[in-house]
């Protein structure tokens, strides 16, 4: 991503381009070898260039790599490029739609929200620490393939056996693919002899009040946050890595998520959950590091070496009573979410990333702001910030009521799931006005891994 | 899978009669002795490049035999056990033919991708309600539908009779078929593949749900093949081959506690929602390596 933004000043990391328009922007980067020549050419560019250049499809394929080769233009992964330096926080390389598997710390956690999601928790069915750790290694190197864009390594020709990789994502852009492992509380039993490594207090989640979890979407002994601005992409990553596992780790559930694509809206304004309200406004800046270091990232003092520069994930499947909400008036769905819907500024305000007053009455007396108004809920007393990254989720029809089975599949991030995560949940749980119209029905929580270096794999600090 | 197999099998049978006359299917030039069903084993497969295969062909003399040998066992018992089926039917013998009926079909199950071979034995033999049209329905399925749901006999003394001439054409014509080392490997994937596409879904024996008696034999044909080839695997891939036969292992124990104690199987009504995904899951986790068997082929 380019240095130039012109949301930089707005706290909201769910809605930061993820690619600057190559016709505007780019030429006031502050990276001088960042431009637009140095992004990885998709087919299409490549068609186009050859059509401005007055050449057009009369070129076959090889005039054709010879113009992209004379300007420079032949694609590989942004991070063999010289000069495309990474920031450290965010794992993005500049100018491109590829980020790197490897880094201080994953990528996916305070990368700019992609359009898709695909989500797995797995069971593994392996009881050796060895198995374990192979099981690692092949999803690292997998991994580090498919966010290079890069067809899997293996057996891609014999006629004999079916192609190492799945073929669907041939030729498509790596679409700023990220996948992001982390390791459930489950795992910390017996089986892999990893009992005395589990942080302390790091367990599934108390039950809150109104809680409806089902077992078929909870827990995990490990997961994958796959996200990607194409969901051909994000679903042949999934699809890949679940291949790799089979005989050592079997899906237990998974989720596929979505939100206002980036093509929908360019100026990547805060995106809206599906009950029509702006969601993320109150998120701490990605861009900010010492802000990550105090929210998200796991430091060195928090104890559990192996999780410094990693980050716990909350996972939530939030379903969202639909059909009650469509017909409850705006009145009742404005004070429910204690702002605007329109414009997502706090009642009372008039600009989405105004405080909000909550002090202010009304001419009755009544607070401006609802005292069980869900923004001021969650803000609590503004000491405790997470980091959310959350996709909206569509699964069709529920076959026993015929409504929709569409909610929020919640995504949070923090240093500490017992002092940041529980005690909002705790509060919200109690008197939260949207407790009406929503349900927690899946629960998970896992350590995400920190980043891993060239040569080693996920979770090598652990196994 | 049956109606989906029938149609290359159909079509490679008239691409044979082609060659014969011109050569100008290049699907079959590696086929000095093709017939049919050496033929269909190329359908199933990636367009092997043609010396390979012939040269493969060639390499597994041995282990073809070995299958053939196997593979004839099986049919001669499914011709006798299928016979007391019929003959059970015939007589109105409704509790007998109901004990029959699934343990017959086992010695067909463990060999399926050699009749699904045969053109449309397999169709005749196996098909099930809407894999075919109405009037063209018969074999074991639709003995099975009177059995279990309309519990009688009555009116199945033809189907009896057809089924029979069906099970002995398939003896006679299993001679014929043309074995080579890569119908075993695509062969034994394709067992698998049946048992995740209807065994485990409770989809093939809908009425009887005998279905687990196939998911066994499916299974234990496959493992017959990777048995005669792990010899050559081990050459070859030895991880491999230890991995297909832990996972063989696995698979084995999960199925083992939903064995009776005559030597059958529970029915498929009395597996929770987790034994069926578990079940699947260990099918996924044995079926990816073994697909990895044409290793051993060559390139």
């Amino acid at each position: 991503m380019s240095k130039k933004n012109s949301s930089e000043d707005q706290p909201k990391s769910t809605s930061v381009p993820s690619e600057v328009d190559s016709t505007s922007s780019t030429e006031v980067s502050n990276e001088p070898q960042t431009g637009v020549f140095k992004k990885p050419v998709s087919r299409r560019d490549m068609l186009r260039l050859a059509g401005a250049s007055g050449v057009g499809l009369l070129l076959g394929s090889s005039g054709a790599l010879g113009i992209m080769k004379a300007t420079g233009l032949t694609k590989q992964p942004a991070s063999d490029t010289p000069g495309s330096a990474e920031n450290v926080t965010t794992g993005i390389t500049h100018g491109g739609d590829q980020h790197s598997f490897y880094g201080t710390h994953q990528a996916g956690i305070v990368t700019p929200s992609q359009n898709f999601m695909c989500f797995a928790s797995f069971d593994v069915t392996l009881n050796d620490a060895a198995g374990l750790r192979r099981l690692f290694q092949a999803w690292t190197k997998a991994s580090a393939s498919l966010m290079a864009g890069e067809l899997l390594d293996g057996q891609n020709e014999n006629p004999n056996l079916p192609p190492a990789d799945t073929g669907e994502a041939a030729g498509l852009s790596s679409s700023n693919l990220t996948i992001t492992f982390g390791a459930g509380p489950a795992l910390f039993d017996h089986r892999f002899g990893l009992s005395g490594k589990r942080p302390a207090n790091f367990k599934d989640l108390p039950a809150f009040n109104g809680d409806n979890l089902q077992s078929e979407w909870c827990g995990g002994d490990l997961a994958v946050q796959i996200c990607a601005d194409d969901m051909q992409v994000a679903f042949h990553a999934m699809r890949n890595l679940i291949r790799i596992a089979r005989g050592s780790a079997v899906l237990r559930w998974s989720q596929e998520g979505f939100q206002r694509s980036s093509a929908a809206d360019p100026n990547q304004a805060t995106p809206r959950n599906l009950m029509g309200f702006k969601d993320g406004t109150a998120n701490p800046s990605v861009k900010d590091n010492s802000m990550m270091n105090e929210v998200v990232w796991v430091q060195p003092q928090d104890g559990a070496g192996w999780m410094t520069n990693g980050s716990y994930m909350v996972v939530r499947r939030i379903r969202m009573r639909i059909e009650v909400w469509d017909r409850s008036s705006l009145a009742d769905q404005e004070n429910t979410f204690g702002r605007e819907r329109v414009s997502g500024a706090p009642l009372g305000s008039h600009n989405e990333f105004d405080r909000g007053d909550m002090e202010a009455k009304d001419t009755s007396g009544k607070p401006v702001i609802p005292m069980n108004a869900h923004m001021r809920v969650a803000r609590g007393d503004g000491t405790m910030q997470i980091l959310r990254r959350p996709y909206s989720y569509s699964s069709g029809m529920d076959k026993v009521t015929g409504q929709l089975d569409a909610g929020l599949f919640f995504i949070s991030y923090q240093r500490s799931i017992e002092k940041q995560f529980i005690p909002m949940q705790q509060r919200l749980a109690q008197i939260d006005a949207l407790n009406e119209y929503i349900q927690h029905i899946g629960s998970a929580v896992f350590a995400c891994f920190p980043g891993v270096q060239q040569g080693g794999y996920i979770g090598d600090q652990l196994v | 899978m049956k109606a989906r197999v029938t149609l290359p099998a159909t079509i490679l049978l008239s691409s044979v009669l082609f060659t014969a006359c011109g050569n100008q299917a290049p699907t079959n030039t590696t086929a000095a002795p093709a017939t049919t069903e050496a033929t269909t084993t190329e359908s199933t497969t990636a367009t092997p490049s043609t010396e390979s295969t012939t040269a493969s062909t060639a390499d597994f003399k041995n282990e073809t035999e070995q299958y053939r040998t196997y593979a004839i066992g099986e049919i001669d018992s499914f011709v006798t056990e299928t016979e007391k089926f019929t003959a059970a039917v015939k007589a109105g013998k409704l509790k007998e033919a109901q004990a029959l009926y699934a343990p017959a079909r086992m010695h067909y199950e463990r060999i399926e991708p050699i009749a699904e071979a045969l053109g449309n034995l397999d169709p005749d033999i196996d098909a099930r309600a809407g894999d075919v049209d109405d009037k063209d329905w018969r074999g074991f399925h639709k003995i099975e539908q009177a059995l279990w749901e309309k519990k009688t006999t009555d009116g199945m003394s033809e189907y009896a009779d057809r089924l029979l001439q069906d099970a002995q054409l398939l003896r006679a014509k299993v001679e014929t078929v043309d074995i080579d080392a890569s119908m075993l490997v695509v062969g034994a994937v394709e067992l698998l593949n049946e048992v995740s596409s209807s065994k485990i879904t409770g989809e093939e024996e809908r009425y009887s749900h005998t279905d687990l008696y196939d998911f066994v034999a499916n299974v234990e044909g496959a493992e017959k093949i990777y048995d005669i080839l792990k010899p050559r695997l081990a050459e070859k891939d030895a991880d491999l081959e230890k991995q297909i036969g832990e996972r063989f292992e696995a698979l084995n124990k999960e199925l083992a506690p939903f064995a009776t104690k005559d030597g059958g199987y529970v029915t498929y009504d009395k597996l929770t929602k987790e034994d069926i995904r578990t079940l699947s899951q260990n099918l996924d986790a044995l079926a990816e390596p073994l697909s990895q068997m044409g290793t051993i082929l060559g390139v």
